[in-house]
């Protein structure tokens, strides 16, 4: 069971920006509303994001026992499972802290978490916005490149904690 | 094989996000933030047109915040002022790959020395994989 000092802990951070809003109201009213208004907004876009990583942390959580994963995450087609698990998924990628704090637990390598965040990087429902900015050539390239060095990325992140 | 039942499932689940929801809050807010509070003519500033660029935009990508579809329109706008593409390939890489705002969260949730690990290696892959992106594109 969580502790009450691991529960304060836990808004310490929240507090804390709750302050920097009640500073920027007394300097300027409009602008803290403004930011307020930024962020309903994405507060609504992330909700379908949630729903999903709560329906996802759930079927693991029915399906397969948290141990057997985390055995099968560490093999070594677990970096490609990575890699495919962080281009599919959706949504902000505090999103995915829950999920990914739960495999941590479970034993999931760190390297392998690392390479998932690194690889939320790449979005296929982006890439034709990329594409439009910065042409099809730069958009194959950086794809490619990004896949292949979040694995190296992920194993330095590895080792440095090791 | 099923592991548990469904209500174990269901309730393990909505406990690990609830005790993720303080922070989610604090990193929505702080995103609200930043995207008010920074002008976005003070982006185009930053840069020096120097070799220092990929650096500045690995750095600048880190602390700003948002939605990725803004990196790309910002990076088009970078370009379009003539910033090297390898300082706003740096810019975009680090931008969906550091995140500053989200890194009290980040400690929280997934460790201290596993944060700033990540963090950190992220800030100077941004420039290795800017580096190599427009080496490739060049030997093309």
């Amino acid at each position: 069971m969580k502790s009450l000092k691991d529960i304060r802990k836990v808004w310490y951070f929240p507090t804390a920006v709750a302050i920097i809003y009640i500073i920027t109201f007394i300097m300027d009213s409009t602008k803290a509303v403004d930011s307020l208004q930024s962020t309903l907004n994405v507060f609504i876009k992330i909700i379908p994001t949630l729903l999903l990583v709560f329906a996802l942390m759930a079927l693991t959580n029915y399906f397969i026992a948290p141990k057997k994963l985390a055995n099968w995450l560490n093999k070594k087609h677990g970096w490609l499972v990575a890699i495919v698990a962080g281009i599919i998924s959706t949504g902000p990628i505090y999103m995915w802290y829950p999920m990914l704090q739960d495999l941590q637990k479970h034993g999931v390598k760190n390297g392998i978490i690392a390479t998932f965040l690194y690889n939320r990087a790449i979005k296929p429902a982006l890439l034709p916005l990329i594409i439009v900015y910065f042409g099809l050539a730069f958009t194959v390239v950086l794809t490619i490149v990004m896949a292949i060095l979040s694995v190296v990325q992920g194993w330095l992140v590895e080792k440095i904690i090791a | 094989m099923k592991n548990n039942n469904l209500n174990e499932a269901i309730l393990k689940a909505g406990k690990g996000i609830w005790n993720a929801v303080p922070m989610i809050i604090g990193i929505v807010l702080l995103v609200g933030l930043t995207d008010v509070l920074i002008p976005k003519s003070l982006y185009t500033k930053v840069f020096t047109n120097s070799v220092f660029d990929p650096l500045i935009g690995s750095a600048f990508g880190s602390i700003l915040a948002g939605s990725p579809i803004t990196s790309y329109i910002l990076g088009g706008e970078f370009l379009a002022q003539g910033v090297s593409l390898v300082a706003v390939t740096a810019f975009i890489v680090a931008w969906v790959t550091v995140g500053i705002v989200t890194l009290p969260a980040e400690i929280v949730m997934l460790g201290k020395k596993f944060a700033i690990a990540r963090n950190v290696m992220s800030f100077i892959f941004a420039i290795i994989v800017a580096i190599i992106t427009i080496g490739v594109l060049n030997l093309l």
